[in-house]
Parts: structure tokens; C-alpha cells; sequence
């Protein structure tokens, strides 16, 4: 077990990678009352073509699959995981993204028993015909929520115009139509392939004895036999730099319409510390055009183009990445052109100063400090960045050595006609 | 077991809690202000504290005072207006880091509680009127507000259930305010209404972190002058039930969504507001609860199907999202399981295993220092100190009759349902 310490921060992680690949991350927290854990896998919803353990041949599966699982693993001969942990006073959860899917619990009390039925659930499936079936009506419910959300609607619609063939444009949930073709053994394909330990990573933050949990872990680890770790291929189609799509609109009953406006990412090899500068340096620039300090945020405030719900991110993992900038608006085209003079501009220098990048910064490095109050955001955040080789505790370093030309460069890089698309959402 | 509880200081004017603790790497401060719910004010109080956010005397655009923050290292600085029971409550939040955990160590806190001084007492005016520019802008940002609960049609039901059941009480009325008295409100009479509030309105500070109480003292006799005042009590109106309604819109949604009201007549404070947890923890409020189990696991009707309590009201909610075609079944699976509760068809392991999650959501609340807040903002509004070591004591003693007697004071109220178009 190796301890990493950051001084400044007065953290501390404690690290280990298991036998079987496993890597465990610990992060103890005094004074909290709650622990919370998150049994991770490099599996999301973009890897839906890929060579399944023990064939030879690539083939592809159901969109929304990764998420299904997430459902199923659930599920167990003897009944459900959750009446479990809430029988230990815990209360978990998961979720599937783009690239993860995330089984996660939190509890005040029994935080090594909840350790362990969390880890256990999660490497014991069991699915069956039966309980495969039923979920589907149950998801196909979830679909439906989000075909109601214009919000999730507009995100997606963004998404699926800036991308001609990557999986992220496909919904996480899938389809009612794409959850029909789903079955037991899919599922089990799916699970074997992705849900081998070396590809999985566990972090606890809490207020725990590091030694004591690693020790459990190995030997929790260590009396399951797993197949030796092997190489997973996924294939991604070639995907063009340009957007798909320049705009698209959809109607909703709704009374406000909302914008987004898409900027697919180039450059997309990076990974580990390149990466991590370039979300940071991406984020400056964004902030420092559009965010509350900003003269032209308040310009088109004052000009009634944008309102509270107004935001914008920039996120970026192997393979794709895209800045998402709107919200709701009654002129929605007059915004779409101003936000393009906006984001043109900043390549002349319009908008952006060294002065603005350093309070920008300063804010950037507060808010990380806040964020470090939240476990949750530490665990989900820590393992993000660790699949990416990045590591969260370098954000404060890396925004420390960003200079004004890195934002120059990123900005000429980034904005360009054909990498921006734009999504509205209008009343029916 | 590290519970934190609010030392309480009577200043002139508001009530000054303190919580001094070293597990955040941030300083917490929070300004609430009180006042009943009225329709004559509700829109006045929901504008008021956006405007006041937007700009000051001394920092007047939203980008200066904006910029002072992100030098403050990016302070966090929100508003909020809730309901609680018949009250409505305008809170700003403010969250600085503490300095210790930078290189470079200026006063933050103090900072801090000036700017929260300046937003609220300072502001950008024009005689005996808001800044009309500022004032404009918030009052167009409101109304997009107001009008997008209709956009988001989970919310849109629920607000809904609440008008529906309570429109002869003031809890009917939304805490955004409506867009005809907003249309009413100008620059001049906002501005008066502000003058008023300070007056009258209950108010209470909190600030939480690894600070020196002496000094936060200090501070807030420097920069918190107010004169005294008798805050208005509300006692909650508990209407009873007469006829269950039963309301059905069409909408333009794929997915049917219904909402259930119930009154419980039981508010916190009350000696059965425990069991009254306990109850809605077995009956919807996780995901061991009947609801779940019945309407989404055996039934696969739907993907949430909960309750929730409104505690300073004694109102029972229930909220799920089914096929339109599916609504007979979906409600009477619910009656169904408030008969059981009613019959007491629940376990011995139903009761430990709800009594342990509410434990630790309780424990994980006061893990956050906005969650420490609004756990003790409830002795404030109820009017009764409860602490959390009582609260977390009292739900552990709970016995199984004592649920079955709060089961028997739940009374169905009103059932919406937000049917889609295409069935």
C-alpha cells in the first residue's frame, strides 16, 4: 500500500492495486460522519462494439445495454441488493455515463459490512429470462421521463448533431425498441467482458482506518477467483472532425424555448496531465467570456437574451469531447448569433485579458476547495480522472501553470465554423 | 457521534447561530429571512432577493461584484426562496474559503460577512426606488422563471397537486409568485416592500466552519445593525377533508404523471412527527418502501414511484410516472399499500430497516454544512428545539402501534393526474 500525500490540501490517499487488478483508492476523512464508497468499471455506454471474452470476432450490442446491466446487477436468486443495504442503515445507488458505470452506497454505520456487500453484489451476477422482461417496462418508464424533459432533450439533440458515428451520441437508456433485443445472456457477455477487476476501481472516502479496509479488501479479493486479466477491444468507427448537423430544433410543449450550442472537440489523444490542462484551460476561456464577471455575460443579460438558467462546460475523454454552452431565451436565434460573435471574436482577443485568466484562476482553485467537501464528488471525480490517467489532486498545480498564450492556442484550436452546431427547443 | 449544534445569540434585529466545526475547507454563511405566505407579498419575495444579488451601491454592475468574488477565490454567492409550511423564506448563501488551506492568507471570513452586509444593506438604488435597470432585468429573469415550471412537467405536476388541494390555503400558493402580480410590481413599490421586510421579517444568520465565535461575534455587531422586531407566527391552517378530489389533465407528455396528496395533520414538533417518518419511510420514502417494491419492482409500472413529507404542514405526497393507459392500476396499488399501512400489515424488518436508513440520512445530512442549516432552520420555523440526538433517540424508540396510529390520521386529500395525449 503507497501513501500520497498533498500537503497544502492536509489530504492524504492511500493506494493499492490487488492481485487481479483491482486498484483501491483510499481517502480518509475525520470528522465526517458519513463513508462513502464507489465499485467503478470503465464501461459506459460508447462501448457497444467490442471483441466479447473468449470470442475472437468484434460484434456489437443493443443500445442501452451498459445501462441495463447497471439495472439488473441489482437483482439477485434471493431478492434485491437495495433492501439489503438498507437493512445495513446504508443507502446506495449507481449510474451509467458515456464511458462508467458506477455502484456506489453511503452509510453512517456497518461501513465494513456495507464494503462488502457492495463489492459483492457487484462481482456475483445473476440474471435471469424473467427478471430481464420486467425491467424492461421499468426502464422503458425511465425513457419516457426523459422524452418529457426538454432540457435532456435539448443535451442529447446537441450531442447527436455534432456526432455522425461515436456511440456518445446514442441515449444512455437506449430505446424502448433497442432494450426489446436484450437478454440474459447478453447481459452475462457484457458482465464478463467489462467487469474483470483490472478493469475496475474502488474509492473510499469516509472516515476510516486505511490500513484495516485495504487489509479486508485484499483478502475479500483474494478468495475469488477470477480469469488472469486480459486486454478488452473496443472499436470506434472513424469519426469525422466536422459536426454532422449545423442545427436542429425540436418541439415541445413548453413555453420558454432553449438553446444549446455544441463545439465538438479536436485533438482528442489526449490523456493524463495534457488532458486534464486542456479541460482546465477550455473551462478559463469559457468562464472568462460567459461567466457572471464577464462584461459580455452581462451585456446579454441586460439585453434579455439569457436568464439564470444560462450555463456552460466543457468535458473531454478518449475519443470525444465538446463544449455545451445555453439555456432558456426568448429570442433564441439573436442568441445563437451573438454567442458565435462572442465565441469568433475570442480569437481576436475579444473577451479574454491575462488579468481575467488570473481571477478566473483564483476562482477555479476556490471552487476545487469547496468541492473537496463533498465525498461524493471526490470519489466520482477521482475515478473519472483516474480512467483518463489524469489525477484530481494535480488541478490546483496544472490551473497554476496555465499561461495566457495556453488560452490563445486552445481558443484558435477550438472555435471553428465547422466544429459548432446548435440545438434549440421551441413551443409547439 | 459528532453532531454539531448552533450556539444561539439574540442580537437586535435576527438570531445569530454558530457552529463551529474543523470538517469543511470552507466557511459557510447563511441569511434567512421570514415571513408568512401571502399572495400579496409571495411575488415581492421572490424577486426581491435576485435583485438584491445583482448589484450594490458600491459594486454596481453584476460583473464587478462578481469579479470581487472570484478574488475572494471564488466565494459561492446564491439566493433562494422556499416555502416551509405557510411560511416563505428568502435565504443567501455565501461560501468562502477558509484561508488556512491557501498560500496567500487575507481574512476571508471577514470579507465575507461585509459583502453579505453590503448586498443586504447597501443596495443599488435611486431615491426611494430600486436601480430601474436591475429591476427590469430580474423582473423579466422571474417571469421565464415562473413560466419554466411549466416546461419541466414532473415539477409542473407536482406544483399542480399542491394548487389543486390547497387552493383555499395560503400553502397553495407557489413560492415563485405568480406573473399577474408581478406585472404589478415596479421598481418603486419592490423597493418599499424591501424596507418592510428588513423591518418586519424574522431573520436568522448562520455561519458554520473552523472560525473563532468572538470574532464572528464581533463582526456582526460591526456590520449587522437592525431594530428589533416581534416576527409573525403563522399557525398552520389543517383543513379537513370534506370529498377527495380527483383532478385529470390532458397534456402534450409520453408520460402519464400522477401525484397523490394526503394530509396527516401532524406537523414537526408534534409528539407522533416521528412515527409520521418512520410511517412514510415504510410506506414511499426509499427504495425498500412499499411503493417502490409494489408499483415499480412487482408491477414494472413505473421507474419512480415515492413520498415525501412536507413537515411544517403535515402533508403526505405521492409522486410516480406511468403509462397513461395504466392509471386504474398504478392508483390502486397505492391505496392498497396505505391500506396495509393503515392494517399494519408491515414487518418487524420493514421497521428496523426504515429506521436505519433515516438515521443515516439524518447523520449524512448534517454532513454538509447547507444540510446542517436546514435541519436546524426547522426549530426556527416549528417554533421547538428539537436537537438532532433527540430526533435521532425518539425515531430509534418508535414502535409499531404508534405508526399504525399516525396511519390512521392520514385522510386522501386529492389525486392529479397529468394524463398524455395520446391515449
Amino acid at each position: 500500500m503507497e501513501k500520497i500525500t498533498f500537503e497544502q490540501l492536509q489530504e492524504e490517499i492511500y493506494h493499492e492495486k490487488m492481485t487481479n487488478g483491482l486498484e483501491v483508492y483510499i481517502l480518509p476523512k475525520k470528522g465526517f460522519n458519513k463513508s462513502f464508497a464507489t465499485f467503478t468499471t470503465k464501461y459506459g455506454s460508447i462501448d457497444n462494439h467490442f471483441v466479447p471474452l473468449g470470442k475472437e470476432n468484434y460484434a456489437k450490442v443493443p443500445d442501452g445495454i451498459a445501462h441495463f446491466l447497471e439495472h439488473k446487477l441489482f437483482e439477485k436468486e434471493d431478492g434485491d441488493v437495495f433492501q439489503q443495504f438498507s437493512k445495513q442503515g446504508a443507502s446506495a445507488n449507481a449510474f451509467t455515463s458515456f464511458t462508467r458505470t458506477a455502484y456506489l452506497f453511503s452509510s453512517t454505520s456497518d461501513f465494513d459490512l456495507n464494503l462488502k456487500t457492495l463489492v459483492d453484489f457487484v462481482q456475483d451476477p445473476y440474471f435471469s429470462d424473467k427478471t430481464v422482461e420486467k425491467e424492461k417496462g421499468i426502464i422503458g418508464q425511465e425513457i419516457k421521463m426523459y422524452d418529457d424533459n426538454p432540457d435532456w432533450r435539448l443535451y442529447f439533440g446537441t450531442i447527436e448533431n455534432m456526432y455522425h458515428n461515436h456511440p456518445v451520441k446514442i441515449d444512455i437508456a437506449g430505446t424502448v425498441e433497442s432494450i426489446a433485443d436484450i437478454t440474459k445472456d447478453l447481459l452475462y457477455e457484457c458482465y464478463e467482458t467489462f467487469y474483470h477487476p483490472s478493469n475496475m476501481l474502488l474509492f473510499i472516502v469516509g472516515p476510516v482506518e486505511p490500513e484495516e479496509i485495504m487489509e479486508k479488501i485484499r483478502n475479500n479479493q483474494e478468495g475469488k477467483e477470477f480469469q488472469p486479466p486480459r486486454e478488452i477491444n473496443r472499436k470506434f468507427e472513424t469519426e469525422p472532425s466536422d459536426v454532422a448537423m449545423k442545427d436542429r430544433t425540436l418541439h415541445m410543449s413548453v413555453q420558454t424555448p432553449k438553446i444549446m450550442l455544441g463545439i465538438k472537440s479536436a485533438d482528442l489523444n489526449l490523456s493524463g496531465q495534457e488532458l486534464l490542462k486542456k479541460e482546465l484551460t477550455v473551462s478559463i476561456l469559457l468562464e472568462m467570456l460567459l461567466g457572471k464577471s464577464s462584461p459580455l455575460h452581462e451585456e446579454l443579460y441586460t439585453n434579455g437574451l439569457i436568464d439564470q438558467t444560462f450555463s456552460y462546460d466543457f468535458t473531454q475523454e478518449n475519443g470525444f469531447g465538446f463544449a455545451l454552452i445555453g439555456g432558456d431565451t426568448k429570442h433564441p436565434d439573436e442568441l445563437t448569433a451573438k454567442l458565435k460573435q462572442i465565441l469568433f471574436e475570442a480569437k481576436t482577443g475579444k473577451g479574454i485579458s491575462e488579468e481575467s485568466m488570473k481571477r478566473v484562476i483564483k476562482k477555479r482553485i476556490g471552487l476545487f476547495l469547496r468541492s473537496l467537501n463533498s465525498p461524493e464528488y471526490i470519489a466520482n471525480q477521482f475515478t473519472r480522472y483516474a480512467f483518463n490517467d489524469m489525477n484530481l489532486f494535480d488541478v490546483v498545480p496544472v490551473l497554476e501553470q496555465i499561461e495566457f498564450n495556453d488560452v490563445k492556442v486552445t481558443t484558435e484550436k477550438l472555435i471553428e465554423e465547422k466544429f459548432i452546431t446548435v440545438c434549440q427547443v421551441l413551443p409547439k | 457521534m459528532g453532531i454539531s449544534l448552533d450556539t444561539i445569540k439574540k442580537n437586535p434585529g435576527y438570531s445569530l447561530h454558530i457552529v463551529k466545526t474543523a470538517q469543511y475547507k470552507t466557511n459557510t454563511l447563511v441569511f434567512k429571512m421570514k415571513a408568512p405566505l401571502k399572495s400579496e407579498t409571495a411575488t415581492y419575495r421572490s424577486l426581491l432577493p435576485y435583485i438584491l444579488q445583482s448589484n450594490t451601491a458600491t459594486y454596481k454592475t453584476t460583473p464587478t461584484l462578481r469579479s470581487y468574488l472570484d478574488e475572494l477565490y471564488g466565494a459561492s454567492f446564491y439566493v433562494d426562496v422556499a416555502k416551509k409550511g405557510e411560511y416563505q423564506v428568502i435565504s443567501f448563501i455565501f461560501e468562502i474559503a477558509n484561508e488556512k488551506f491557501l498560500h496567500d492568507s487575507e481574512p476571508l471570513l471577514e470579507k465575507g460577512i461585509a459583502f453579505l452586509a453590503e448586498v443586504l444593506f447597501n443596495p443599488k438604488k435611486d431615491g426611494e426606488s430600486f436601480d430601474v435597470g436591475t429591476f427590469n432585468n430580474e423582473k423579466r429573469s422571474l417571469q421565464q422563471r415562473i413560466q419554466s415550471i411549466y416546461d419541466d412537467k414532473m415539477r409542473y405536476a407536482t406544483t399542480r397537486l399542491v394548487e389543486v388541494m390547497c387552493e383555499e390555503e395560503p400553502y397553495g400558493i407557489d413560492a415563485l409568485g405568480d406573473i399577474e402580480s408581478l406585472d404589478n410590481i415596479t421598481a418603486e413599490s419592490m423597493y418599499s416592500y424591501y424596507k418592510q421586510a428588513l423591518a418586519k421579517d424574522e431573520m436568522d444568520v448562520y455561519v458554520i466552519g473552523d472560525i473563532n465565535e468572538i470574532e464572528v461575534q464581533k463582526l456582526f455587531n460591526q456590520h449587522f445593525k437592525l431594530p428589533n422586531r416581534e416576527p409573525a407566527r403563522m399557525n398552520s391552517v389543517q383543513k379537513k377533508v370534506n370529498e377527495v378530489k380527483e383532478k385529470i389533465e390532458e397534456m402534450d407528455v409520453k408520460q402519464g404523471k400522477l401525484n397523490i396528496g394526503y394530509r396527516t395533520y401532524i406537523v414537526y414538533g408534534d409528539p407522533d412527527y416521528y412515527a409520521l417518518q418512520v410511517f412514510n419511510g415504510i410506506f414511499g420514502g426509499f427504495s425498500h418502501s412499499k411503493l417502490f417494491i409494489n408499483v415499480r419492482e412487482k408491477a414494472s409500472l413505473a421507474y419512480y414511484a415515492a413520498s415525501r413529507l412536507e413537515s411544517h404542514k403535515g402533508l403526505l405526497m405521492v409522486m410516480s410516472g406511468i403509462e397513461s393507459a395504466k392509471y386504474n392500476q398504478a392508483v390502486d396499488i397505492i391505496h392498497e399499500q396505505m391500506k396495509e399501512m393503515k392494517q399494519g400489515n408491515f414487518s418487524d424488518e420493514e421497521l428496523s430497516q426504515t429506521k436505519a436508513v433515516i438515521k443515516n440520512q439524518l447523520l449524512e445530512t448534517v454532513d454538509s454544512a447547507r444540510g446542517l442549516v436546514e435541519i436546524l432552520y426547522h426549530n426556527v420555523v416549528s417554533g421547538y428545539a428539537v436537537s438532532l440526538e433527540e430526533w435521532l433517540k425518539k425515531t430509534e424508540a418508535i414502535t409499531k402501534e404508534e405508526i399504525i396510529a399516525v396511519a390512521q390520521k392520514v385522510e386522501l386529500d386529492t389525486i392529479y393526474f397529468m394524463k398524455g395525449t395520446e391515449v
